[in-house]
């Protein structure tokens, strides 16, 4: 497995997305929050985007204000997960039309959403940009007509029983 | 568009999501969240809730498992939803069921037909929902349910789902290999797939498949190679370019595959030469995907069959790494080096400045990584200084993990290649002080099996001379307060073998020694057993020797502790101890012959001395003992029936629908859940299978008598001092005299293929000059150059090329790196760009939107030119997110306090002259302003707490 989980973290250590990929229990993914966000918040500016944890390698990056970390093998590529972070950072904001951390905050399912679109079971399985958001899109759009859908049978059915 | 179709949400929501946001510590946003949770445990029970009302619950509940909390009471409502109909609603439900439930949940068995109905659905969208949550949910038991469908979905005409499907395939290879075996040759087909994002997905399950059998998919190797051929050359579609890289995760991937297949394969290898020279050729230094790239092609070149043309070109990009500026890039350039130098290791000493700078680095990741690499590169001419250097940092660290790690680390080299027994013990000694409860057992029963053998040469004279010194140095430690139980062990153990044996210091002096680390440690029954053991030693040599003892009070003190100690173990000893005084001089030297650690015992494993006891038991009608053979041959048939029923329990769970009701069913019989009648009457179920492993049981015991060759005794201390274990306390009286013949040190005499190589080791290195000097300025040349002789023939009055604060000091005699073309070469190499520099080098597409317009457009009104040439993409970002506070009635998100934080703190990447713009305008247009906004909206605990000026100044790094 590639990546074993990816959590979203505030600059002021608040939560913004967590998903885990591999086998943890509710007692290790909090110690795991704890002792990240712990590790990488206190870490400078200059230094590696990198950090070991328990056995494992944490690699992550500041965008503003938020942290995207992820979590991988020990002998794996640093360098790919940190442009895959920022693969997942440009489909987010030409999702959310120039995303902000607010958007990710009140519209995380949709941030879920496309995770889950780009990484299935800890693998990059996408890695075209244009085949995610046209498929975000797609649901999008789905979901809009059979809104509409629903919107002209209930007025049918309303006229019907006026 | 996207961000305002999630804003639906409730006011109530929203709220939560403020105020969680406001929390000020953890426990206040804990009781925001379990009232939140009491919220909607009331809310989900009401009777017909409304489906969209349902869903922002279901959403709600993610929220607060995401923050850590238990939301199990609404798992049910979130399996419930993946049942609707409608798309909305039945992503929300497989997004929740996806990140609440792991694979061994309970409700999955729920969710199994819902997925099944779903795969088959004529809408695409469903069935990639359903396949998201098939990658998570599915489990070894429910793969039969699914696995039919999703062989089915392989063929699918839209790619996106032919992609998913291999995924799915993938993950239930990963559960469970075997309910994929068959279906192998499909990964192979899809390989072959049109569209390149199947293709790419595909590597991932050739990747694992790969990993564990190389061999099988060696045919494989020139599809890969013209694939890796055809990705370089940008035939792919141009939406998989990545900043400007051709399909760089998929080269990554491919580069992988291939490092797999080309290990210690001369033929595979040969056909992979040419494409990895074009990519280092081609390699793009100055992005970080493009170094992402060459790194991969270093690990690839430093797995496969090594060539001299491509290893240079790897030894080139290794050196770019290490010399660029950016900590990441030399991080993998360590790691990089660390791979070379296994084929050649003459490529560190060029390097051997900027490893010393990374060693020094205040970056800790980088300096671990450092130390990594020093591990690998260790020999005999360099051991003293890398486990000093990892020693020193040892103590200063407080991370367990990694501690434990390097602590195991600085024994297996010391145990390696340690110069000399003195400073093996030395170096052993500061180990077990500093980090002694994280090494493993063995490490101390290693080091006690070394002092105890010695040289193993017939050179008493050096052997002695090693252990009083052990001794020496044990007595002075002492003193330090806070040691390690495992520590106390061996210094306890030394002290009683061979603490009086120098004659410097008195038996009373000793015993008093230990009476005091008995007593100090009145909690670690161990560590008293251990030295109550080495008192009685101690005695045993001073009565042996014909001298008086006298009984110091506070040992005295401590045999009547001890003798009424809960532990039997302590108790026993303590009554030896008292039997032992009371023995003649004949009897002590049987008893406890000196130094005796090493002999051999003689175990007659047939205990002849019990015979006249068994033999009186059958006399008086005890039942015969039945031999294990017997036992497991009566066991046998009692095995057949518990597979039989093994066999049964393997048809748990059947997910084809129920067949449609026939006039004559047929369908009991095959289902057979009854289990079979018992063939054997069994009276003890319970006993039949606790010998249901017949074969195992005769093996364990041979690998048992072979342990007790070597690696029993081993144990042996622990057997014997440790506490009471099973087997000891079943020995009888007599056994334990004749263990005690030998000092309780049995587990000294066997000769562990481990301990022999150690020694070996050391002989060896004992007879190289050793020709190191740790003082910090030679470090360098202590780390690299005493190995090389080309050290020698260089100019020695170089001086550092770095002229950075922390080399200036560096000696002369580090030579080896620093040839006159160097300073030139470094001046032309321009400085790689910062990593964290979110610019993307893609111009063609990339609208040309100033972030700080932008800014000033969501605070108030808008520039004169308010980016009239922004693309379809940027454009309407303004009016929406003002439109956002102003449509929509969320008056607790007041538009002073969120607007900073609605920075688009993405949009820097969209403008290629981002970098420009940023410092021409980095003043800002009123940073008064901005700061009071700033602050404002740090309270809202959703923004950057830096200083609004430089707000962007992070994103550059």
């Amino acid at each position: 497995m590639q990546i074993h989980f990816v959590i979203l973290i505030s600059k002021q250590g608040k939560l913004r997305l967590t998903k885990w990929y591999s086998q943890y229990s509710a007692k290790e993914r909090s110690r795991a929050i704890a002792e990240l966000s712990c590790a990488i918040l206190n870490r400078g500016p200059k230094l590696c985007n990198f950090v070991e944890w328990r056995g494992n390698k944490v690699v992550y990056r500041r965008y503003v204000s938020l942290y995207f970390c992820m979590c991988i093998d020990h002998d794996d590529n640093e360098l790919e997960i940190l442009e895959i972070i920022q693969h997942f950072v440009e489909i987010l904001d030409r999702y959310f039309c120039g995303v902000c951390e607010l958007d990710l905050i009140y519209n995380f399912h949709k941030a879920y959403y496309i995770l889950d679109e780009l990484v299935i079971a800890g693998e990059l399985q996408e890695s075209s940009k244009r085949v995610v958001t046209r498929l975000m899109d797609s649901l999008e759009l789905l979901v809009e007509e059979s809104k509409e859908k629903a919107n002209t049978i209930r007025n049918v059915i309303a006229q019907v029983t006026k | 568009m996207g961000s305002q179709g999630g804003w639906g949400q409730s006011k109530e929501f929203l709220d939560l999501v403020k105020s969680i946001g406001e929390a000020r510590s953890k426990a206040e946003e804990d009781r925001i969240v379990l009232s939140e949770i009491e919220t909607l445990k009331r809310r989900i029970a009401e009777p017909d809730v409304p489906r969209r009302r349902m869903k922002e619950y279901i959403i709600r509940l993610v929220y607060v498992e995401m923050l850590g909390h238990d939301a199990s009471f609404g798992y049910i409502h979130a399996v419930k939803m993946t049942h609707d109909d409608s798309l909305s609603l039945k992503r929300t439900g497989y997004l929740a069921v996806t990140l609440f439930l792991n694979e061994d949940h309970d409700l999955i068995i729920l969710i199994v037909n819902t997925i099944q109905k779903d795969l088959r659905s004529d809408n695409y969208l469903v069935v990639c929902a359903a396949l998201t949550a098939v990658c998570r949910l599915i489990n070894e038991e429910t793969i039969p349910a699914v696995l039919p469908q999703i062989v089915e979905l392989l063929g699918h005409p839209k790619e996106a789902i032919r992609k998913k499907a291999v995924m799915a395939l993938h993950r239930f290879y990963q559960r469970a290999p075997g309910s994929v075996s068959h279906l192998i040759s499909n990964f192979r087909k899809r390989l072959c797939d049109n569209d390149p994002g199947v293709m790419g997905a595909t590597l991932c399950p050739l990747f694992d498949l790969i990993t564990a059998d190389p061999s099988s998919y060696k045919d494989l190797v020139m599809s890969f190679v013209s694939i890796l051929k055809q990705v370089a050359e940008k035939r792919l579609p141009k939406s998989y370019d990545y900043h400007q890289m051709p399909a760089p995760f998929i080269q990554i991937k491919l580069l992988k595959i291939l490092a797999l297949l080309g290990s210690g394969d001369k033929q595979a290898s040969e056909q992979m030469y040419t494409i990895l020279s074009d990519i280092f050729r081609k390699g793009e230094s100055t992005s970080n995907i493009g170094n992402a790239i060459l790194y991969q092609c270093i690990c690839c070149v430093s797995s496969i069959y090594p060539n001299t043309k491509s290893l240079e070109a790897a030894a080139d990009a290794t050196s770019k790494f290490l010399k660029s500026d950016n900590h990441n890039l030399r991080y993998m350039g360590i790691d990089a080096l660390g791979r070379l130098i296994k084929i050649n290791p003459e490529i560190a000493e060029e390097h051997q400045l900027a490893v010393i700078d990374c060693l020094e680095d205040p970056d800790d990741t980088l300096k671990r990584k450092t130390f990594e690499l020093l591990y690998k590169m260790t020999k005999s001419t360099n051991v003293e200084v890398i486990v000093d250097r990892m020693i020193d940092y040892m103590i200063n660290i407080n991370d367990h993990h990694y501690k434990t790690e390097i602590a195991s680390r600085c024994v297996e080299l010391a145990e390696q290649y340690a110069p000399s027994n003195h400073w093996f013990i030395q170096t052993m000694n500061k180990v077990f002080e500093h980090a002694g409860d994280l090494v493993n057992v063995r490490v101390a029963h290693n080091l006690m099996r070394l002092i105890a053998e010695g040289f193993g040469e017939d050179d008493e004279g050096a052997d002695s001379q090693l252990r009083s010194s052990a001794v020496e140095s044990y007595l002075r430690i002492l003193g330090e307060p806070k040691l390690p139980s495992v520590f106390l062990q061996v210094i306890c153990w030394v002290l009683g073998e061979y603490g009086t044996m120098d004659g410097k210091c008195s038996a009373s002096y000793i015993i008093g020694k230990l009476c005091d680390v008995a007593e100090a440690h009145a909690n670690d029954d161990t560590v008293k057993a251990y030295a109550t053991t080495a008192i009685m030693k101690i005695f045993a040599y001073e009565i042996a020797a014909g001298r008086k003892v006298e009984m110091l009070p506070e040992c005295q003190a401590l045999i009547d502790e001890l003798s009424a100690s809960h532990s039997t173990d302590l108790q026993q000893r303590a009554y030896e101890l008292q039997a032992l005084m009371g023995l003649d001089v004949h009897a002590v030297e049987s008893v406890m012959p000196l130094d005796a650690s090493c002999e051999d015992i003689e175990v007659d494993r047939s205990l002849p001395f019990l015979s006249s006891f068994v033999q009186q038991s059958l006399e008086k009608g005890a039942r015969p003992y039945i031999s294990e053979s017997e036992q497991s041959g009566m066991s046998h048939v009692n095995i057949f029936r518990s597979q039989d029923l093994h066999e049964v329990s393997g048809h748990t769970l059947r997910f084809e629908a129920y067949q449609l009701p026939k006039p004559a069913p047929p369908a009991s019989a095959p289902i057979a859940f009854a289990p079979p009648t018992d063939l054997v009457p069994v009276s003890d179920p319970t006993y039949a299978r606790d010998i249901q492993p017949p074969p195992k049981v005769p093996s364990s015991l041979d690998a048992l008598s072979a342990d007790v060759g070597v690696r029993l005794r081993l144990e042996g201390v622990q057997k014997k001092w440790g506490k009471p274990t099973y087997s000891s306390s079943a020995a009888s009286s007599s056994s334990s005299t004749s263990q005690k013949t030998v000092n309780g040190a049995t587990h000294l005499d066997g000769v562990g293929s481990m301990s022999a190589q150690a020694r070996d080791n050391l002989y060896d290195s004992r007879r190289q000059q050793v020709e190191v000097s740790a003082e910090k300025q030679k470090l360098a040349a202590s780390l690299f150059g005493a190995s090389s002789s080309k050290n020698e023939k260089k100019p020695s009055s170089h001086k550092t090329i770095k002229g950075s604060a922390g080399n200036v000091e560096k000696p002369t005699t580090m030579v080896k790196a620093v040839t006159s073309s160097e300073p030139t070469e470094k001046t032309s190499v321009p400085p790689p760009p910062d990593l964290l520099d979110l610019g993307e080098p893609a111009p063609e597409t990339k609208p040309s939107v100033d972030p700080f317009q932008q800014l000033e457009g969501l605070l108030g009104p808008a520039p004169v030119q308010s980016t009239p040439d922004s693309s379809v993409v940027a454009g309407p970002r303004e009016p929406d997110l003002m439109a956002l506070y102003s449509d929509i009635p969320m008056t607790n998100l007041s538009g002073t306090s969120t607007n900073p934080t609605a920075t688009n703190f993405y949009a820097v990447s969209k403008n290629p002259q981002g970098a420009t713009n940023v410092s021409t305008l980095k003043k800002g247009p009123n940073p008064q302003d901005s700061l009071e906004k700033d602050a404002l909206a740090r309270q809202v605990g959703v923004t950057p707490s830096g200083k609004n000026p430089n707000l962007f100044r992070d994103l550059f790094g």
